[in-house]
């Protein structure tokens, strides 16, 4: 593989105008130091057009052999955004970039090009995201859920906001369990709940919980 | 293999877990054996897949960073440093300096005791298991230093978003020495017993090998990748907390030891020196400790205000013991963040088993799995079905085959 010399963020948002043009829809920098000498490290987010993707992997890939981190994604109601996170030249002191790629499926069409013949390492988190977005990744090697059971209805997507996602009935708020009936009593008696003040008000009471 | 169980043929499936000889976590695998020879693996994870994620896009940021702190057994701190830090750039707080020094003597604690957690593992599965109870009992050290710093021992809920809940007192500082010239006097010993005992070089030397390439391809990091010689290190690539002000480089295997094959003895390596960095660091940053505030705003009630306010998107990333931990956050003007994903460095280094196990032996299983990874061992039952039979080994078989190669060769 082919190593370019070390390139300023700035520089590697250019090279990827230059070769992908209007297909790149937003590229930005963000910075941040910490401690004493505030010395700054770099992300680089760049939004594009889904069948530049792979290409743009590819690209990543003749500047320095990125690190592949994870996909994230994200519901936004009527596409899915997934964002593959990766890193460009580790190894060097301060030097390290992480770039976002991020693109926008249209629920209606909810496939994507698999990336693991490109970085066989991508295979995990392409299995999560189809199983937590209901996301199609083509050509995928491996289709098989990872981390949900087997026994997880088919058709529920936790991570997404719509209809599809995780439904009120399936949240068992541990809390609201109790102690389970078949034990022994405890050897020191679970405590009574307090009962309410009457002056604290409907809208005052304390929010939180997963049924939210 | 065929999935034809009745018939006497290579490959045998072996499935070894979800409870597992190796792991803390559950993991099941499936093999296909060849006699004794590993021909290929298959690992099913999810089994403690608490959905924290999903749980975490209905809270809000102070209330997840508790929920961060139990995302790991052992990693208490990683994940509320990454998580924070993500919800710090996008809110743009400026942590006080003397906040980012706490955070990384944490960091580096949980480091070492992390890692001799894990030699202690590596010792148990060889079956040297005096060298288990030493290594753990020096741990002791370690975890008693970070229960007098921030009042618990496991779960240790010093992070907040803006800073760290507790300061390091002038009392606090000789135990910290203390605790230091303590590992400092130890580390020749514990190299002494791990790298030059004929036994664990017989057993760990060439096996479980992850090549430089693999660990590229597979996205491995931490002292995984190290292992293999790629120069990947958070903390000397990407400045965050104090590591901008010092100077870490990546622990990669020294040649005098036969320079970086990827094998379990260079991860060993590799994590017996970083105990050693980890001391260094956490000198360095006592020695340059700055003064002043330890939190950006100390009240909540302002904190969650400004948090409900923040717009936009941040990646916190931080170097756990195991590598890179990842944390990718979005936040719309609402309590809760839009999206919270988390990418803990197992996550990455799993796919590294499939080349690591392959044509290795049923007995070296044990050791190339936990080489990984330096969680507790607690194994179940492994089942073998040989001709349509299956014979169920408990965790002691499993050990025992594990243990017993360890003598044979001690023998030779």
């Amino acid at each position: 593989m082919s190593e370019t010399p070390h390139l300023s963020p700035s520089e590697i948002i250019d090279l990827y105008k230059a070769a992908f043009g209007t297909g790149i829809l937003d590229a930005k920098i963000t910075e941040r130091g910490e401690g004493v000498h505030k010395i700054k490290g770099y992300n680089i987010w760049i939004r594009l057009d889904k069948n530049l993707l792979k290409p743009a992997i590819k690209k990543l890939m003749d500047i320095r052999f990125p690190h592949f981190a994870v996909i994230a994604g994200s519901d936004l109601g009527d596409e899915i955004e997934l964002l593959y996170i990766l890193s460009v030249f580790y190894g060097t002191k301060f030097g390290e970039y992480m770039v976002t790629f991020g693109i926008r499926l249209p629920k209606t069409d909810l496939t994507v090009p698999t990336i693991t013949d490109l970085i066989p390492g991508a295979l995990l988190s392409e299995r999560e995201k189809q199983e937590f977005f209901g996301i199609t990744v083509t050509d995928i090697p491996d289709g098989r859920r990872l981390f949900l059971p087997d026994d997880f209805p088919q058709g529920v997507y936790p991570w997404r906001k719509d209809e599809t996602g995780i439904k009120p009935e399936m949240v068992r708020e541990l809390w609201a369990i109790g102690r389970p009936k078949d034990r022994p009593a405890p050897p020191v008696p679970e405590k009574k709940p307090v009962p309410e003040e009457p002056g604290i008000k409907e809208d005052k009471k304390p929010s939180g919980g997963a049924a939210e | 293999m065929s999935g034809d169980t009745t018939k006497k043929s290579i490959p045998y499936t072996v499935p070894i877990g979800p409870v597992h000889p190796a792991l803390k976590e559950p993991v099941m695998f499936t093999f296909q054996m060849d006699g004794e020879v590993v021909r290929s693996v298959d690992f099913a994870p999810g089994n403690t897949h608490r959905g924290i994620e999903w749980m975490g896009m209905r809270r809000n940021p102070v209330q997840i960073v508790h929920l961060t702190d139990r995302i790991c057994g052992i990693c208490g701190v990683v994940h509320s440093i990454s998580f924070a830090r993500a919800v710090e750039q996008i809110a743009e707080i400026e942590v006080p300096p003397r906040a980012d020094y706490i955070r990384t003597i944490m960091h580096e604690l949980e480091r070492i005791q992390s890692h001799l957690l894990w030699a202690g593992v590596a010792a148990h599965e060889l079956g040297f298991d005096s060298l288990f109870y030493l290594a753990w009992r020096v741990r002791e050290q370690s975890m008693d230093l970070i229960e007098n710093l921030t009042g618990n021992r496991v779960n240790y809920g010093i992070i907040q978003i803006g800073g760290v809940r507790r300061d390091i007192s002038d009392d606090q500082r000789p135990l910290i020495e203390q605790g230091l010239s303590y590992y400092r006097g130890l580390l020749d010993q514990m190299k002494n017993v791990f790298l030059n005992d004929s036994t664990i070089r017989m057993r760990c030397r060439d096996h479980g090998v992850l090549t430089y390439r693999d660990a590229q391809l597979l996205c491995a990091i931490g002292p995984t990748a190290r292992g293999s010689g790629v120069s990947m290190d958070v903390r000397h690539d990407y400045p965050y907390c104090a590591y901008g002000d010092l100077d870490v480089r990546p622990v990669l295997p020294p040649a005098e030891f036969g320079g970086p094959k990827g094998d379990v003895y260079d991860r060993i390596i590799v994590r017996l020196l970083e105990i050693a960095q980890s001391i260094d660091i956490i000198q360095q940053c006592l020695d340059n400790l700055p003064a002043g505030e330890i939190l950006w705003e100390k009240k909540l009630p302002k904190l969650l205000f400004t948090l409900k306010k923040a717009q936009g998107e941040a990646i916190g990333r931080v170097e756990a013991p195991r590598g890179e931990c990842m944390h990718y956050v979005r936040m719309d003007g609402n309590e809760a963040p839009a999206t919270w994903k988390v990418k803990a460095s197992s996550y990455s280094n799993l796919m590294s088993w499939i080349p690591m196990l392959r044509g290795e032996q049923l007995a070296d299983i044990p050791i190339i799995v936990a080489s990984i990874d330096p969680c507790m061992s607690c194994t179940d039952r492994v089942t073998i079905i040989r001709n349509g039979s299956a014979d169920n080994l408990t965790k002691e078989e499993l050990t025992r085959l594990s243990r017993e190669k360890t003598r044979r060769l001690s023998r030779c």
